[in-house]
């Protein structure tokens, strides 16, 4: 979901190649990467590779994190006991693959603090569908069916990403991911199936608003994303924006009519000749406005793990003056 | 901006999933002593899982070698793991970066 | 609006719901935490904490339904009592994190929680109800960790930096007092010590004491002088903060009457 904010990196990180010696490291390293061989931490790899690896792999990491909270807004007013575990063990498992990917980035030679500071900051961007409100219980169903249904096409591709310790990360990531998507369906569909008709309702009012900020997930379509191109050819990206929203589309379409919702696009329909449903326009001028900083909730989302992390300081700095205390304790014994 | 200095440690962890297997590398976390670090990693790596082995080491007492670049066995300053940041004490004058 | 239920008056399951309801109220603080830990490992730890605290309320509720005889399930046990009819201690529902508590409030709650249920999972691994036995075979590990983890946590703090030690007091001053109706023992006790149900929660003191102090001691904290204050929380009557928690916990079971989930 996070190659959303690939697309949008500066290209002007490039720098000319130095010497003969680095030109033949290049060489072999495309020759890897054509053959569809893994980079590990310490291969040399061109400073671009490391730099764009850093950013989509540290934004990734941050989109989980703050991914925590749009959720967490609702364990404490979840309906009943059953729903309230799953829903804790869903964000559990969001800080988990924070972790995995924040791990990934740190082999290419960034530090958590650092990576932390330029999400505070304002620097490093994090997926643009977390600064949506969930504004209803049926809102936590629809995250886990159309926001996770959209991460895990991202992602299932990511598995094959050739820098290793981020396709490994991925794998643990996809394994846990499909819990997911299946537990947001079924909350929706025990809803619809035998729920009231004021809890019918209330899934469609989330379905309604939470659409099409899904198809944005994907990032802007093909021809404004400069930046996927090199991107493919370094196998950090293999499926395109458009090719990736088509095929969530054609999915969801699906399982919606298996749920009873509509979807708030009177322009789908199922296109025989193309064997894909045509959908409407998607508005990136809204896009555009979330990403830029102007979405209902990117303040609060920001401020909140602001907050966390100042409000902590005290609390990890405790614990490393204990960690020391302890090792002079021991030294001196 | 960031002084990592007053980051926790960095921890790579290993962990055998069951009597039989090796010990997995499985990827990294921060914790500030060996014994939350153990924790950590079988709370985040394993959910507790009961007959899971875990190792944590901290990542910079880790040695390193790598086959196919064989004039990096002869540059001590590159026996650690990956370039984290922290694993290299740069003087105080420089060590914001 | 979905109407609340009733229980019946019997002292069994008043003291089951005492267990029960320590665990979903303190649950459901901890898990304000979600989110907003002071670093993301922490998070993970506290979230595992809340969900094997909701796991032992549900095996418990689920129980004190069947003993009800009027088949109530766990959702309606924890979603739809009057607040007098909730049996938790006082500690579990004090303010937490949303109201701007800090982590040395939180580790302390906890040590103080978990090492008193800890002893008593420990001592209902011999109840005469099979079922009870049964739940305290799983919980006792669980209440372990959870003790082991805040010992350690209020040892780091308390030994850690002049700020986090000066938060570990300002928290006992607070905390400590709400310590003594985790033993006040009445006839739920004395007919559970009968029946072979369970221990009196008085019976638990002299560990539990035993326990804090030896880990205050090694955290360089000293425990406040006892005081006089006597929260009834188990009895019922509660402290203004549980009616707003309950108002938030019950909301949508309370609003989407024959709702199903």
């Amino acid at each position: 979901m996070y190659t959303q904010m690939m697309d949008m990196a500066p290209a002007d990180e490039r720098k000319p190649l130095r010497s003969a010696e680095e030109h033949e490291l290049e060489t072999r390293f495309d020759a890897r990467i054509d053959e569809g061989g893994f980079i590990e931490a310490k291969d040399w790899m061109p400073e671009h590779y490391r730099k764009t690896l850093v950013r989509q792999i540290s934004q990734h990491a941050h989109s989980e994190i703050v991914g925590m909270l749009p959720e967490g807004n609702w364990v404490t007013r979840a309906p009943t006991l059953k729903r309230k575990a799953i829903l804790l063990a869903k964000i559990q498992d969001e800080g988990g693959h924070g972790l995995y990917l924040y791990a990934a980035a740190e082999t290419l030679g960034t530090s958590r603090d650092q990576m932390v500071d330029a999400l505070h900051s304002g620097k490093a961007k994090y997926s643009s569908i977390f600064n949506y409100p969930t504004l209803n219980w049926a809102d936590v169903g629809v995250v886990g069916w159309l926001v996770d249904g959209a991460a895990i096409m991202n992602q299932i591709p990511l598995c094959r990403c050739s820098y290793a310790p981020y396709a490994r990360a991925m794998i643990r990531v996809c394994k846990e991911e499909s819990f997911h998507q299946r537990q947001g369906f079924d909350a929706l569909n025990v809803m619809m199936r035998e729920g009231t008709d004021a809890q019918r309702a209330m899934v469609q009012d989330a379905v309604n608003r939470w659409w099409w900020p899904s198809l944005m997930m994907f990032g802007p379509p093909d021809a404004e994303s400069p930046n996927s191109a090199q991107s493919m050819r370094w196998g950090i990206k293999r499926i395109s924006n458009d090719d990736l929203r088509q095929k969530f589309i054609d999915a969801t379409a699906e399982q919606a009519k298996v749920l009873g919702v509509t979807l708030p696009d009177p322009l789908l329909k199922w296109n025989a000749q193309r064997e894909h449903y045509d959908f409407g326009p998607i508005d990136w001028s809204e896009f555009w406005r979330v990403v830029g900083g102007e979405g209902a909730c990117n303040r609060e989302r920001l401020a909140d793990r602001v907050s966390a992390w100042d409000n902590g300081a005290w609390v990890r700095d405790a614990a490393l003056a204990h960690a020391r205390k302890q090792q002079t304790q021991a030294q001196a014994a | 901006m960031s002084n990592t200095q007053n980051e926790w440690p960095l921890w790579e962890v290993f962990v055998r999933p069951k009597a039989g297997l090796d010990h997995k590398h499985c990827g990294s976390l921060h914790a500030p002593d060996p014994k939350m670090a153990l924790q950590m990693a079988r709370e985040v790596y394993t959910r507790r899982l009961e007959g899971t082995s875990v190792w944590v080491v901290r990542s910079d007492q880790i040695v390193a070698s790598d086959p196919a670049d064989k004039d990096m066995l002869f540059d001590p300053a590159e026996d650690k793991v990956y370039r984290h940041p922290t694993f290299y004490e740069l003087p105080e004058a420089v060590n914001h970066m | 609006m979905t109407p609340s239920i009733q229980i019946p008056a019997d002292l069994r399951l008043r003291y089951l719901l005492r267990l029960a309801d320590a665990c979903l109220i303190h649950a459901q603080r901890q898990s304000e935490w979600c989110g907003h830990g002071p670093i993301i490992e922490e998070d993970m730890a506290l979230t595992n904490m809340s969900l094997d605290l909701i796991g032992q309320a549900r095996a418990v509720l689920t129980h004190v339904g069947q003993l009800s005889g009027k088949g109530y399930d766990e959702d309606q046990l924890a979603f739809l009592r009057e607040e007098r009819d909730y049996l938790n201690p006082t500690l579990v529902e004090l303010p937490g994190r949303k109201a701007g508590r800090d982590f040395a409030d939180a580790m302390l709650r906890n040590l103080m929680v978990a090492t008193w249920m800890h002893l008593w999972w420990q001592r209902l691994q011999a109840s005469g109800d099979t079922e009870v036995a049964a739940i305290a075979g799983k919980a006792v590990k669980e209440a372990r960790y959870h003790r082991e983890h805040a010992s350690d946590w209020v040892i780091r703090l308390g030994d850690g930096s002049d700020e986090s030690a000066r938060r570990m007091r300002d928290a006992l001053a607070r905390l400590w007092p709400y310590g003594t109706e985790l033993f006040a023992a009445d006839e739920a006790d004395a007919a559970a010590v009968a029946s072979g149900l369970g221990p009196s929660r008085a019976d638990l003191q002299p560990d539990w004491t035993a326990a804090m102090l030896a880990v205050l001691a090694e955290a360089k904290l000293a425990a406040p002088a006892p005081s006089k204050f006597v929260p009834t929380g188990s009895q019922g009557v509660h402290s203004e903060h549980l009616g707003y928690m309950l108002a938030e916990m019950q909301y949508l079971q309370r609003a989407y009457p024959g709702g199903k989930w």
